[in-house]
């Protein structure tokens, strides 16, 4: 019998999990996220959502084409899911263009001019959310109050309840109102924010299927949002005049959708797991900072901006010890 | 379970083999008796062509301290001493036998010690004349790893009955068929060094071969441990770690933690060439994947064509896309079945252009999943990326020698890279700088 046999190198056999695996569930463990945005921004939401992500599919193609690839990662999910994340990242009343500006930051600034998936320092979506909001800071910061099931694409813009703080702080000297909110509206998305990060619970329901599938560890939202609680915590205790309460904080500002996916992201993020604990604890303290100390009322995008740019000197020092070399005890003995 | 060896996978077992008993084929036409089929120099021939051989007649010696002597599976005519098909693609000396079907034998009593009287030495010796190497895979002489230096005293023998490829099922039958072979090598083996325990590793998925091996009348010191199946456990050094908690040195060898592993089918080689003086002419391997007509268990001749193990069991039932030496996490992807059945062939795979998943190898997302299999914690992607881009001084210092070659990296990779193509080509590399 003639046989044309493929002399390809071990293992034979592969487990079926694909970079599709991954970018499809980060999108299934979106959507609950995503309808809450929907039903408090409506039609509005929809229409940033869609845009952002057609945007980056074109602009994904397009760069391919001119770099001469060929064009299968527009299959790999990657590119739609960077949009979605855009989406969810921005205030539902964003002009159509300014979402288009975004998505060519996030694919071509973001992720191709370093060669792709896999080879980006930065996530590319909170580089787009960071070049909006530094460009457009009016547009970036006109948060629209949430009417449910509203389809009218008027708004009334108002404050998120982190920059109600702010004001307050700043005005009064005190957290004022907001800080002791009813934490159910932010729980179930009945407040102010870009259009993804509202509904923590809906975002945590989402971070719970990835755990769960295995598409991530809970390694970095539990570091992250742990750090976050504990380092508010401690500041609410020594005075809770100035300080709002840690439970405020999980629940505000973007900090589920920053923990369970965006500083999650597999690229952008330390690859061992001491590393990623490190990580998650930088993400967390560079966000209290901002969100006590800082100019802007949220600080998340930047923290974990901050802390991919810190990833390859985490990874550099977080190498696990290999197989027969002495442990650090050891060593030292 | 006190002890659980780093990382590692969870592939599918796809054991059906596991049910057939082990059964022997018609002889083949000629057999081909490669001089190189072990780790170590390759055998010196000791026949001629046109010359009359008798089963189990020494017809090669060991070319060396580390390698292997060769012996005539049944009687017949030596037809050639020429290059021939080697699993490894190359065409390697081998002395070919054309069997006459007597099948007569030379007298074995001389070279037997059925009383065991003869002690180590000369037990070590027969092992030696008896051609026997590891039959796990490595194919590494056994009577060199019988043989540790003063100053590494041994305390404990693993017999390996792991058999944690997927598919492969040749170690489980014969613990089934042969425990007493197997338990017989088991003692010889901790006499020679002077081992006072032995332990029997078999995965939770043999619960009947750890049931037929863990008698009521094993002997003092001998244990059977059943272990969770989770590949690659019968690594050598990976199987110490699960069994004992102990640590093999980079770079060192069981030895160094007072171990000496030997696989089932090993042992029960140790126990016929001592006990019985039968020289290693003939080995169990499995007939597996979706493509065999009569998958299953086959003692075979040491020589025996591959192509013939097939037709004779039946053939396949449709064109092969990919053939593998071994088991499918491992095993080496064979150009077609020219080659011979060698000492360390454990098994033969064939699959069809449908039954294993198309690859598109892509650019590393870092998402994490090698860099926890690892047996040897490692990072693989970054080892895998400094191949591809050539950095190959940095390889020494991510530790690329302590790589095992398991594959586990490869299997989890979501981005279907080579990683165990990327990591030989950096061995080579750096072997290459070296000899510069």
């Amino acid at each position: 019998m003639t046989m044309s046999t493929v002399l390809a190198p071990s293992p034979h056999v592969r487990s079926s999990v694909t970079i599709e695996t991954a970018m499809y569930g980060v999108l299934i463990a979106l959507l609950p996220g995503a309808l809450v945005g929907a039903y408090y921004f409506g039609l509005n939401a929809l229409k940033v959502m869609a845009v952002s992500i057609i945007a980056c599919l074109i602009f994904e193609g397009l760069v391919l084409k001119i770099r001469g690839r060929d064009m299968s990662p527009l299959k790999d999910g990657s590119a739609v899911l960077t949009g979605l994340l855009l989406a969810m990242n921005l205030p539902s009343n964003i002009p159509w263009w300014m979402v288009v500006i975004g998505s060519l930051v996030a694919i071509g600034i973001g992720k191709q001019v370093y060669g792709g998936l896999g080879y980006n320092p930065f996530n590319p979506a909170l580089v787009a959310r960071v070049f909006l909001l530094i460009s457009f800071p009016v547009a970036m910061t006109s948060w629209p109050v949430p009417k449910p099931l509203s389809f009218s694409l008027d708004t009334v813009t108002g404050a998120t309840p982190l920059g109600e703080m702010k004001t307050s702080l700043l005005m009064a000297g005190n957290v004022g109102a907001a800080a002791n909110m009813n934490l159910v509206d932010p729980l179930i998305g009945n407040m102010g924010g870009s259009l993804g990060e509202v509904g923590a619970l809906a975002l945590a329901l989402g971070g719970i299927y990835l755990l769960a599938r295995k598409i991530i560890t809970w390694h970095i939202p539990v570091s992250f949002l742990f750090t976050v609680f504990g380092m508010t915590g401690v500041y609410w205790l020594i005075n809770p005049e100035r300080y709002a309460p840690p439970t405020f904080h999980i629940v505000t500002g973007g900090l589920m959708l920053g923990a369970f996916f965006m500083a999650t992201d597999y690229v952008t993020s330390p690859i061992t797991t001491k590393g990623m604990i490190i990580f998650g604890i930088g993400c967390g303290a560079i966000t209290v900072f901002i969100r006590l100390f800082g100019g802007y009322p949220e600080g998340v995008s930047f923290a974990i901006l901050l802390m991919n740019a810190a990833t390859p000197i985490i990874d550099r020092y977080t190498r696990p010890r290999v197989f027969g070399y002495p442990t650090r005890k050891e060593a030292r003995t | 379970m006190a002890n659980r060896f780093r990382g590692g996978v969870h592939p599918d077992d796809s054991k059906s083999t596991s049910t057939h008993v082990i059964s022997r084929l018609e002889p083949a036409e000629n057999l081909i008796l490669s001089l190189s089929q072990h780790i170590g120099a390759p055998s010196r021939p000791e026949v001629s062509v046109g010359d009359r051989v008798l089963k189990y007649e020494l017809i090669a010696s060991p070319g060396g301290f580390v390698s292997m002597a060769l012996h005539a599976p049944t009687s017949g005519t030596v037809r050639a001493i020429e290059p021939s098909p080697h699993p490894s693609g190359r065409f390697i000396t081998a002395i070919i036998i054309e069997p006459d079907g007597l099948d007569e034998a030379i007298d074995l009593t001389d070279r037997a010690d059925p009383e065991l009287t003869g002690g180590p030495e000369a037990w070590k010796a027969i092992i030696r004349d008896s051609g026997i190497v590891g039959m796990g895979g490595a194919a590494f002489p056994t009577h060199v790893k019988l043989s540790p230096p003063e100053d590494k005293p041994i305390d404990l023998i693993v017999a390996n009955g792991v058999e944690c490829e997927p598919y492969l099922t040749a170690d489980h039958r014969l613990m089934l068929e042969s425990p007493d072979e197997i338990l017989g090598g088991l003692l010889l083996a901790m006499e020679i060094v002077g081992a006072k325990k032995a332990v029997v590793g078999i995965e939770a998925n043999k619960p009947d071969a750890a049931e037929v091996m863990s008698r009521s009348d094993l002997p003092e010191g001998v244990s059977v441990q059943v272990l969770p199946v989770m590949y690659p456990q019968g690594a050598e050094k990976q199987l110490i770690q699960a069994l004992t908690g102990r640590e093999v040195p980079t770079g060192g060898l069981p030895m160094d933690v007072g171990v000496v592993v030997q696989n089932v089918g090993t042992l029960a080689a140790i126990n016929q060439a001592v006990r019985a003086g039968r020289p290693m002419i003939e080995r169990v391997m499995t007939l597996g994947g979706p493509l065999p007509r009569g998958p299953g268990n086959y003692l075979v001749w040491i020589g025996t064509p591959l192509s013939h193990v097939v037709e004779q069991s039946g053939g396949l039932t449709g064109p092969a896309a990919r053939l593998i030496n071994g088991g499918p996490m491992m095993g080496q992807a064979l150009a077609g079945l020219d080659s011979p059945v060698t000492k360390g062939t454990s098994g033969l795979l064939a699959f069809g252009p449908g039954d294993l998943r198309p690859l598109k190898q892509r650019a590393c997302i870092r998402c994490g999943s090698c860099v926890k299999v690892c047996p040897a914690s490692l990072l693989p992607h970054t080892l895998g990326n400094m191949v591809e881009f050539q950095l190959f001084d940095q390889l020494r210092e991510f530790n690329i020698n302590d790589c095992i070659e398991c594959g586990s990296c490869a299997y989890v990779c979501p981005a279907d890279r080579n990683m165990v193509q990327f990591i030989r080509q950096g061995k080579g590399e750096l072997l290459a700088m070296a000899g510069k």
